[in-house]
Parts: structure tokens; sequence; C-alpha cells
């Protein structure tokens, strides 16, 4: 009895007509991943998705290093989206020390993860283009995607990796005049966003490419666990901050964006749809924030929570990332389980691409809204 | 393990030089003299001014300011020049240099970007020949399984057949390297080449994405061959000819496409998918299959393959011009040639000089080289433009586009094409 390989590793044919094809990790159609294919023809039979080459032992560094130091590392696996992921670690490590945010911290807060969703939607949204061939595609949010980049910057300090959010409010204020800035960044930004439709989203080649490819129903979306904008593209009304709004998204005025097909098309519009939210969420909460005040409580040197497990999570560019601290009465967390949107919907390949062409699979593999660094953690 | 090279000493060059000085002398008395031999007795030398050129007259009148321009002009006339400069491969190549240049900026404008900057100091245009020089110095790398003479011989085979495609585009009047009365039957069959050349060579290579980009094309370019052909048959039926100088000189008073223009949209598409140009780029769609067929090639045969496609865009252009746009035909731009400097000379101060053979050109080669240089650029200019716009099509909607669509609308131009035929409008003895 031989021991049965997995797909990719099998040495001989299981049938002359199928061919397995080994997507990744070095190929210019996958991340860093790999997902080993068995193609018939141009139609896919089966898909295998296999991540894990970019896996850093993030869950395991955190039981080293104490609340504060965990910070820049955490934030490692989305660099773009560096402050939705360590919002949810700030809001169960200030859940644990007992802190109370201020209220201006808050509100920078909720800028800062906006623009960050931004910058990471458009990084995305690049991909994508360029994986259906469409280079003006990747060029123009690449370059858009500068003005929220230097909003962070003014911000933060950084470009990418912010390490921003501490426990207790935000590292630093705003700087002086920012308000303006922003509004003005901000509504040029929403500006070159809207010409995408004529050259990307009214393409009738790009329609008739992902329209009615790799169909997730509702019914599956939620056994499979979706989360995000996978979700919400066929057709779940679910985003965290409608439904368990943290900090003060209840204040600010915006809506979840639902599209009821599910198809690739759907998935890639859903992003780019909440885009223009979170420009007015940003608008709103410029206008709502309070002028002025502290944006961070002072926090003991190494501060140390009692014997409680936390879990929050909170709406990133990939759907619900969530964060499990269980705290043991010491300075560094005993446990910190990362939950992210990325993997979840990974879930969703092997169903996704069976039966599909294989011009189809970088449409559909991309539009699940995936990040391989973030799915590996 | 590696070789250090040694020290360049010049005695060792001279001693290296003597030990194979026997070899060389044999060689050349073995090779170069029947070369000498076959030049002198079995080609046909031109005749100039009443003296049949022979080398050893060629030598001499090199040196002679007043044979030298008529011996220029003999050479313009060879086969050889015609070939390898100025109708044939040499200019189609300069043009296609010139489209590669023309493409990258035009993108990096549509896209916002700068495009190729620094080398060649003006908007980079030296990048072409630096990555020229780059593709020559790589190290080429060929799959141990591969069936090496053919994954050799590809991609010459690629360029040598675009090459002959550009041979059969009439630039000019009389301005042509095979200008022969089935042009337009030996461009089918060129084009019919192109389908086996990628087949073999990613067939050969052995690997799993040249095989799939292999299918690719070969299922694209054989799809779309039908439209394509069909497409043509509407100025076939018009003009009577498979000339291809012919179709353009019919063509003095209106261009065809003034009444094909389903048949000249139906060909620009088909041309499209035939050049795998975006969004036909499915045979080498980077995201789903690496590079398609031209995977497995590396160094300077990826070189070949590209300056082939480029050839080839070349020579599809050029084929739309003959075709649809009239060809050379245009109103004279050009001035004429001054007929002084012919009869006295051209006069520098004191000095007077005698220069027979001038002009080089013919004032209508000139006028016709540049309107179809023009036109030609137009179509390129418009084969470019979807890569900046459109996105990758997906192979069953290609295949269905070629099928029901293309070949529908084919039929319908050769309808018109008849149409306007046996109504008496166009044609032999149309009215107009």
């Amino acid at each position: 009895m031989t021991t049965q390989l997995p797909p990719g590793l099998q040495l001989e044919k299981v049938d002359e007509r199928i061919m397995t094809l080994n997507v990744g990790p070095q190929h210019p159609g996958s991340g860093h991943m790999r997902l080993i294919v068995q193609v018939d023809g141009d139609y896919i039979v089966a898909c295998d998705p296999d991540p894990g080459y970019v896996h850093r032992g993030e869950e395991k560094m955190c039981e080293y290093r104490n609340y504060i130091t965990n910070i820049p590392h955490l934030e490692r696996p989305v660099i773009h989206d560096s402050c939705n992921i360590l919002y949810p670690y700030c809001l169960a490590v200030e859940e644990i020390l007992g802190l109370e945010v201020p209220e201006r911290a808050k509100y920078v807060r909720v800028i800062a993860s906006e623009l960050n969703r931004c910058v990471y939607t458009m990084y995305w949204l690049a991909i994508y283009g360029i994986f259906l061939g469409h280079s003006t595609m990747f060029m123009w949010p690449m370059g858009d995607r500068e003005l929220l980049i230097d909003l962070l910057e003014k911000i933060t300090g950084a470009r990418v990796t912010h390490a921003y959010f501490v426990p207790g409010g935000v590292r630093n204020d705003l700087p002086a005049n920012f308000e303006d800035v922003c509004l003005r960044q901000v509504n040029y930004f929403e500006k070159r966003i809207k010409e995408y439709a004529d050259i990307f989203y009214d393409n009738p080649i790009l329609i008739s490419r992902t329209e009615n490819t790799g169909i997730l129903s509702r019914q599956d979306a939620i056994r499979l666990g979706t989360t995000g904008s996978v979700l919400r593209a066929s057709g779940v009304d679910f985003d965290i901050r409608k439904k368990e709004p943290y900090d003060v998204y209840e204040n600010l005025d915006f809506q979840t964006n639902v599209l009821q097909s599910g198809d690739s098309y759907a998935r890639s519009k859903i992003p780019w749809l909440d885009m223009f939210e979170s420009c007015r969420i940003i608008r709103d909460a410029l206008r709502k924030m309070p002028k002025s005040g502290s944006v961070r409580v002072k926090l003991k040197p190494n501060p140390k929570g009692g014997d409680v497990e936390v879990y929050r999570r909170v709406e990133s560019g990939r759907g619900a990332l969530g964060m499990h601290v269980i705290s043991k009465s010491k300075p560094e967390p005993y446990r910190v389980k990362i939950s992210v949107g990325s993997f979840r919907n990974l879930i969703c390949i092997p169903y996704l691409l069976r039966g599909e062409k294989l011009g189809n699979m970088p449409a559909v593999y991309w539009s699940l809204n995936y990040w391989p660094v973030e799915a590996d953690r | 393990m590696s070789v250090i090279a040694p020290k360049f000493r010049l005695g060792y060059f001279i001693k290296a030089l003597l030990d194979n000085i026997f070899w060389a002398v044999v060689l050349l008395t073995l090779a170069g003299i029947p070369a000498i031999m076959i030049l002198l007795f079995y080609i046909d030398l031109p005749i100039i001014d009443g003296q049949i050129l022979t080398p050893f007259l060629a030598f001499t009148w090199m040196t002679h300011p007043e044979m030298s321009v008529p011996l220029v002009k003999a050479f313009m006339q060879t086969d050889f020049f015609r070939i390898a400069a100025f109708p044939g491969f040499g200019f189609g190549a300069l043009l296609a240099a010139g489209v590669i240049f023309v493409e990258r900026k035009m993108l990096a404008k549509l896209q916002l970007r700068v495009g190729p900057f620094y080398c060649g100091k003006v908007e980079g245009i030296l990048q072409l020949m630096s990555d020229g020089i780059k593709l020559l110095t790589k190290e080429i790398i060929i799959p141990a399984k591969a069936d090496k003479p053919i994954f050799w011989v590809a991609p010459l085979l690629f360029v040598g057949t675009a090459a002959a495609f550009v041979s059969l585009i009439p630039v000019a009047p009389k301005t042509v390297v095979a200008d022969i009365d089935v042009g337009l039957l030996a461009v089918f069959a060129i084009i019919g080449f192109f389908p086996i050349i990628t087949v073999l060579s990613s067939w050969s290579a052995n690997s799993k994405y040249p095989f799939i980009g292999g299918i690719r094309a070969l299922h694209q370019m054989i799809s779309f061959e039908i439209p394509l052909i069909l497409s043509l048959l509407g100025v076939v039926i018009l003009t009577g000819t498979l000339n291809l100088s012919e179709i353009v000189e019919s063509q003095a008073t209106y261009w065809w496409i003034a009444f094909l223009p389903v048949g000249a949209i139906v060909f620009f598409i088909a041309m499209l998918a035939e050049l795998e140009r975006i969004p036909f780029d499915l045979p080498e769609a980077e995201s789903e299959i690496v590079a398609g067929w031209l995977t497995e090639f590396s160094g300077m045969m990826y070189g070949l393959v590209q300056l082939g496609s480029y050839l080839k865009l070349y020579a599809f252009a050029g084929l739309f011009v003959v075709l649809f746009l009239g060809g050379w035909q245009g109103p004279m731009v050009w001035p004429p040639f001054p007929e002084e400097i012919v009869t006295e000379g051209i006069t520098m101060g004191p000095v007077t000089a005698q220069i027979p053979g001038l002009p080089l050109f013919s004032q209508e080669m000139l006028n016709g080289t540049l309107w179809f240089i023009l036109k030609t650029a137009a179509v390129i200019f418009f084969i470019l433009l979807p890569r900046g716009v459109f996105p990758r099509i997906r192979i069953d909607l290609l295949l269905h586009v070629g099928w029901y669509r293309l070949i529908g609308l084919s039929f319908v131009n050769i309808f018109i094409a008849l149409g306007l035929l046996y109504a008496g409008v166009l044609g032999p003895e149309g009215i107009l």
C-alpha cells in the first residue's frame, strides 16, 4: 500500500487527460501561495489551495512580548492595512487593562482605519486589474493610492507600517491643519475612483469575463463562513461596523453595500463601493470629531491584566478580523489567536473553481479579497 | 567551478595567431577563393555605364567619386538590398523598433506614468537598444527534456516567416521585395504558418504552460484566420486581382474602406487576434499561464520571438493600409528633385561637383513611402490603443466572437461587395 500523496506531489499519472499545474508560489498569477490546479483541457477539474509559504508564527511571538511591544510585529501580516489589524488587538487589550479611550482618539482611529482600508483596497484593486490583463487598472490605483498614503504619512510618519494604534488611544495627535488637507485629498480621491467605473467596472469585456463566474450562493457563503466583501456580494448584509459597532461607528453616517448575484463581478465591485462609504465616514468623522483633547491615556510601564479572556473583532479590508486575547495576570498575553478574513474566504476556492475555465482562475481567486500573508499569519 | 580569465599578453596573442595561421590560410584558400570565383562567374552583375561591374571594378570605383553614386544606386536595386534593407527586413525592423518605443511611451502617458526615461538622454529613446544588449548577453537556458532542434529553430522560423510576410507588402510604386500576381494568396499562406510554428515551439519545450499556451494560440489563430481571409474577399471581388500592388493602384480615387467598412472592422479585429495583442493575448496570459508559449524561451531566443511578433504587427498594419487605406496613394507632398543638380551638378562656392546617378530615389517613391509610413503608423496606433483600455478576453468568448460574429459579418461584407459589383457601381465595368 502506498500512502496517498497530495495531488501536487503525485508522480504517476492519474488520467491521461488530466494535467496538474502548480500555480505558485513562483507564478505571476498567485500570491505567496500555491494553487494545485488539475485541468482537463481548459477546464479546472479540481483546485487545492496550499497556503503557508509566509507563515511567521505571529501568534506564538505574541506570547513572548508584552502588550506594547506586540504592536509592531502584529501589523506585519497586512502592512497595507496595518491600522485595521491592530484595531481588534488594541480594543481587546483596552478591555483587559480596563482603559477608557479618549473621545478624540476614537475619531482619529476611525479616520486612520478608513484611510488604511482604502489604501488596502486600492492595492487589491490594482492586482485585480493586472490579473485580468488590464495594465491601466494596475497603474491608476497604484498612483491614486499615494494620496491616502501621504495623508497617513502626515499622521503617523510612516508610509505603510504605521504602528499607530496603541492600547488606550493612538500614538500621537493629528498634525496641525490636517482636516483641510484630508478633506481636499479625500474629495479628489473620490473623484478619481469614480473614473474607475469607465475604464474597469463598465468595461464590456470585464463584465463578460467576471459576470456569472464563480457564483457563491447566499447559503454557501454562510455555510462556508466567508466574511467581508465576499459575504456582502452574496446578498448577506453583514458588516461588523453596523452589526457590532465599535468605537464611534454608531455615531457616523454610512451604509453597507450589498449585491445579490454572488459572482466575481459583484465580489470585485463591493470593495470599490465600500471606498465611497469610507470617504463618507472620513468626512463625517472629521466633522464630528472633538477639535481638541487628549488622544492617549497614560499607561504604566509594563501593564498587566487580570485573568480574563477577551475576543474583539472589527471589519477590516478583507472582512471580519478578530483577536482572542487571553491574559493570565502577566505582562505578556497568555495566548493571542488571530482570526483573519483572508483565510476564511480562501476556503471557497475549491468550491468556486471546480468546473470553471482556467482563464477564470485569476478572476475568481483574487475576487475573494484574499491576502496570502495575512492568511498565513 | 569558476574560471579566472588569464591576463592579456601580446606575446601570447601573437603566438596564438602563429599557431593558427596555417589553418587560417587553409580555410581562406578553400573557402575564400571559391567564393570569389562564384562571385565572378556565376552571379549576374549589373551593367553600369556600359561596363559590367566586376568585384575588381567595384573596388576601383569606390575610390572614384563620380562612380560611387551609380555604384550605390546599383546596389540599391539588388535583391539583397531589397530583402535585407529597404522594403524588406531592415525597414520593417526599424518601424517595429519605433512601434515598441511609441507603445511604451503612449501606454505610459495613458497610465499616468513616465515610461522609459533615462536610457539615451532623450525620453529613453535608447531603451530598446539596451534591452536588446541585455537579451543578447543573457544565457540561453533550454529545458532538459526539450526537443532541442525544433526548440532552437522555432524562434528563427518565427522571425523568418514574419520577414517573408514583410517582403510581400508594397511600400511604394515598384518598391516591393516580391511583386507576385498571387500576393494576397501568399499572404494567406504565410499567415497559415504561424500557428504551426507556435505549436511546434510550445510542444517541443515539453513543459506545461507553453503547451497550454500553444494550444490556445492554435485555437485562436485558426479560428480567426477564417474571418481574416473572408473579410479580404470583398476587396478581391471588387478589384479582380490578387496582386497587392494592383490592389493599391485600384484605390487611386477612393479607398476601399469607404465601401467595405464592415470588412475593414472584421479584418482589424481578426488582426488583433492573430497578433496576440490585448484584448486577445490569451496565448501569453501571464496571470494564468505565466507567459504562455514564450515561457521557456530565454535570452535572445525570446528577443527573436519578440522581434518576429513586432515585424508581424508592422506587416499586418501594412496589409490593412494596402487593402483598405489606399497604400501609398496620396497627394504629392515630397518636393520634386531640382533638375539642375542632375544636369549641372551641385555648386558649393567655387567648386561644382558633377554627381551622375542622382537622385537615388524617385519622387513618386519617396512620396509613396511617406504616405505609407503615415498610414501604417495610424493603423499601428489603433492596434496599440486597446492595450491600455481593455482587459484580457476569455477563450470561450474569444471563440464565440470568432466563429459567430466575425464570420457572419465577413459574409455580410462579401454580399456588400457583390451587391456593389452587380449593381454596376464598382468593379471593372463600374460607373465609379
